[in-house]
């Protein structure tokens, strides 16, 4: 898999840790950056081909290797810059797949209906996180592990949740799920069939993916 | 061109602002819009058309200078990318019939044409003038 990443400036860290995960990834990187420094320092943090350049240039993309490339990511904080770099990759190179950052969250629908297969605009997934908050409020943290096929979630359990009085032995967790560990007033618990639940115990719990809303049902409650 | 046409003109330094006046006086009724306010005293003052402060590439400044009535817009800031995301958006989403975009780098004109915008590219053009004033001979030798 090859991934081009365009961006800088504001987006510059990003680009970095997106990099990093593709590199870890076993993923070929080249990243186009139109500030030297910046790209010098990207140069020494990640094992990716950096280039120098306007990501949206025709000649810097096929430089960066737009013919062979399967994802071209295009991150730069102006949409003009990024609409045209996902065309001139999609029509000139034929990269089958590009992503293109919004930030005027009303572009999202131009940009789809001028060719761009994926359109995130961060405002969008910024408020639907905040959304997301009010209904999963229990759940505080969620990080996938080993490359997405397994969840870690943090789950703290209020006087509602289903589970809240219960020995662990009694749970009917979905198969493909567990729970790991109890954070109780400050100590972690690792623990076994005839612990009983309390309010305000963090439970710390892996799922693979395909069970993880099942677990956090069984955990939380219906509206999760 | 038929005048009497209500026409969008992006980007307002030396040769929008010039293309505005242009339009204006021959009786079209032109937008003008430009980031930058300061730009528009580049506007002579027959200009009869408006003025819009914002951002073309936003959705939201094109509806302001009320582009689905357009029946022409002409992309001419100093930004390709700007240029051909707005003539893009006007052609498209907006169904404005004439479009036409200023392309500042002559080996991006194939990109644009790939696109479906028309373009026209000041480079080249001042670069034909250029060979064709230093006298026949040179014309041919022009890449």
């Amino acid at each position: 898999m090859n991934v081009i990443l365009l961006g800088g400036g504001e987006t510059v860290e990003t680009i970095y840790f997106l990099a990093r995960l593709f590199v870890r990834r076993g993923y070929g990187v080249t990243i186009v950056d139109p500030d030297p420094a910046e790209a010098q320092m990207l140069s020494r943090r990640v094992k990716a081909t950096v280039l120098v350049g306007d990501g949206s240039d025709p000649v810097v993309l096929e430089e960066a290797g737009a013919r062979q490339a399967d994802l071209v990511l295009s991150l730069t904080p102006q949409d003009p810059d990024n609409l045209v770099a996902c065309q001139v990759a999609q029509k000139l190179y034929g990269v089958p797949r590009t992503l293109a950052l919004v930030n005027d969250p009303e572009n999202e629908e131009v940009f789809r209906r001028l060719g761009i297969t994926e359109v995130f605009s961060s405002t969008q997934v910024i408020g639907s996180l905040i959304e997301g908050r009010t209904v999963y409020d229990e759940i505080t943290q969620l990080f996938p592990a080993d490359e997405g096929r397994l969840y870690v979630t943090e789950v703290v359990l209020d006087g509602d949740a289903p589970v809240t009085g219960k020995a662990l032995q009694e749970l009917e967790l979905p198969g493909g799920s567990l729970i790991v560990a109890i954070i109780r007033d400050g100590h972690v618990v690792v623990p076994g069939g005839q612990d009983r639940l309390q309010v305000a115990d963090r439970l710390i719990a892996i799922a693979h993916p395909e069970q993880h809303e099942d677990l956090l049902r069984a955990l939380a409650g219906e509206e999760a | 061109m038929v005048s009497r046409e209500y026409v969008i003109v992006v980007g307002c330094g030396r040769l929008g602002s010039l293309l505005a006046n242009r339009l204006s006086s021959l009786g079209n009724s032109v937008v003008a819009i430009d980031r930058d306010e300061m730009a528009f005293e580049n506007l002579s003052t027959e200009f009869s058309g408006f003025r819009v402060t914002g951002d073309a590439a936003e959705l939201a400044v094109l509806r302001q200078a009320k582009i689905d009535r357009a029946g022409a817009l002409v992309a001419v800031t100093s930004l390709d990318n700007v240029n051909l995301m707005v003539a893009q958006v006007a052609q498209k989403v907006f169904g404005v019939p004439q479009v036409l975009a200023r392309v500042n780098d002559p080996s991006r004109e194939a990109v644009y044409r790939e696109f479906g915008i028309e373009t026209i590219c000041p480079t080249s053009l001042s670069s034909a003038a250029f060979l064709s004033a230093l006298g026949e001979s040179w014309e041919d030798e022009q890449p």
